[in-house]
């Protein structure tokens, strides 16, 4: 366990060092923030760029950020060092899937700071269910990847579909009916609802399937390739 | 200390060791010498339990190496020639992640550097250092745990001449402290200046083992003196009492300019015994 502490802190310590890991954890919550407090429309939902972000921060920023850590540690060699000092794959998978949970959940705090507070339980659920998909997913490209091109290369589609296709979903029925197949379009319907009662069998059961398929191509990837 | 017994590895249909025999004593430099793709790398990933092999025997600390506790594993040093570093972060905190994982103090971070000649670098970002000073960055994670033995892929590859003699002094004052070295180079100078025993690897077979002087001496063949005059002429004398009347009284008359005995370097034996170059790949890369 102590290995995992120490790859938390050491990312820690990059992170502060690495703009183009660290935009991704401040870039929603900071436009969520302004967004909210400088624009104002008649008719327009209430919470509307909190819910809309959220959904695009959750779909984005764990996906892209442990994709990139993992891919550049195999480019540059160091996780063969990490791994000759006996640290364990799982041991660093672990430190590096819990550290982007983190600083997401703290991204998501800030974010929820406009919320009611009776929502913010409900909200930080949602967020936090759909991180864990999104960094399997991100760990699983950093695995596939032999080096950071490769990954940014797969990352960008895969992240444009899961984070986007909630939001063109609000605006074409079409694209709805392909995007609710997806675990953040499901996560964007409850934050809709807002409400632990209103959650409807259907979006239970697509969500686990997306946690099943995601952590499943996790394993499926981590035993072909490993972290070589 | 390390021990190999008739260990052979294939990778799909090639042979890349081949009854790779070794006993490597305590407190010892052993050099693995030979041309890129000879399968030194190999070989030391397969000694340091990174990598299966085929068949055959590795023993470490007298223990099969697949039964290599985590505790054995931390008294193992590896700096392998592709290893990286953090670039973003600095000297010291590049040996903090090692001195976590390791439960080293951090006193011993400053030791290291200041070992390794970093101590004005300690809090220099890694991507800002030279070549040289990212070898020496890596020597200090590895000679920070105060390993027992340590393994050394290609450790001055691409160095200049003052930070290769910087690197070499480091290695010498390791294995006087009793610190096991295995090496792997194809820079035979090298080997003959820090190793007590090496052994030429090619393609995935020892083909000769021993120390450098005493190899070198088995392959003198030619057994000549080689003298080179004032005048600019070349002249070779075969060893016997002749040829020593002879040489003095050259010398006797001043005409030397320089005198050698014939001599092979380990360069020329691992010609001899394998017609190519150790170098040759180099070469071929830096031209």
């Amino acid at each position: 366990m102590r290995n995992v502490l120490v790859i938390i802190k050491k990312q820690l310590k990059d992170t502060l060092k690495n703009k183009t890991v660290l935009i991704q954890f401040i870039m929603f919550p900071l436009m969520t923030l302004v967004m909210e407090n400088a624009i104002s429309l008649p008719d327009m939902p209430e919470l509307f760029f909190t819910k809309l972000f959220s959904v695009m921060y959750m779909g984005m920023a764990p996906l892209t950020s442990a994709a990139a850590i993992i891919s550049e540690e195999k480019e540059k060699n160091t996780l063969r060092v990490l791994m000759m000092a006996n640290v364990k794959p799982w041991e660093y998978l672990l430190g590096v899937g819990t550290y982007v949970w983190i600083l997401c959940m703290a991204g998501a705090g800030i974010m929820a700071t406009g919320l009611p507070a009776a929502d913010v339980p409900f909200y930080l659920g949602v967020m936090a269910a759909g991180f864990v998909i999104s960094i399997a997913l991100g760990a699983c490209i950093g695995i596939f990847s032999s080096n950071q091109m490769t990954a940014t290369s797969l990352f960008v589609p895969v992240m444009l579909v899961f984070s986007f296709s909630p939001m063109l979903a609000m605006f074409n029925d079409k694209i709805e009916k392909v995007a609710r197949i997806f675990y953040t379009q499901q996560l964007r319907v409850l934050m809709n609802q807002m409400s632990f009662e209103g959650i409807k069998p259907e979006s239970i059961l697509i969500l686990t399937v997306n946690a099943v398929l995601a952590i499943a191509l996790f394993f499926v990837a981590f035993k072909r390739k490993g972290l070589e | 200390m390390i021990s190999a017994k008739g260990i052979c590895k294939s990778f799909t249909d090639k042979e890349v060791l081949s009854g790779i025999d070794l006993d490597i004593k305590p407190g010892k430099i052993f050099g693995l010498l030979g041309p890129s793709g000879a399968g030194k790398t190999t070989l030391i990933r397969i000694i340091t339990g990174q990598l299966g092999f085929d068949s055959g025997e590795v023993r470490v600390f007298a223990k099969p190496v697949n039964e290599l506790t985590g505790d054995d594993k931390k008294k193992i040093g590896i700096m392998m020639d592709d290893h990286g570093v953090y670039d973003r972060l600095s000297c010291t905190d590049n040996l903090k992640i090692f001195a976590d994982i390791y439960g080293v103090p951090y006193s011993e971070i400053g030791k290291a550097l200041k070992e390794t000649g970093l101590a004005d670098s300690a809090k220099k970002p890694a991507m800002k250092l030279s070549k040289g000073m990212r070898a020496r960055l890596q020597l200090a994670r590895v000679f920070m745990v105060r390993p027992k033995i340590l393994f050394l892929d290609e450790p001055t590859s691409g160095l200049d001449p003052m930070t290769m003699k910087y690197i070499h002094k480091l290695i010498l004052d390791r294995r006087d402290s009793g610190c096991t070295v295995f090496l792997t180079t194809h820079n035979m100078e090298e080997a003959a200046v820090l190793c007590d025993e090496v052994a030429l690897l090619n393609e995935g077979k020892i083909v000769d083992r021993g120390a450098p002087s005493e190899i070198c001496r088995r392959y003198n063949h030619q057994k000549t003196i080689n003298i080179h005059l004032k005048t600019g002429e070349d002249i070779s004398l075969v060893h016997g009492a002749e040829s020593a009347e002879k040489i003095s009284s050259l010398i006797e008359q001043g005409k030397v300019e320089t005198i050698h005995s014939s001599e092979p370097t380990l360069e020329t034996v691992f010609i001899e015994l394998t017609g190519r170059k150790l170098e040759a790949e180099e070469e071929i890369r830096y031209a």
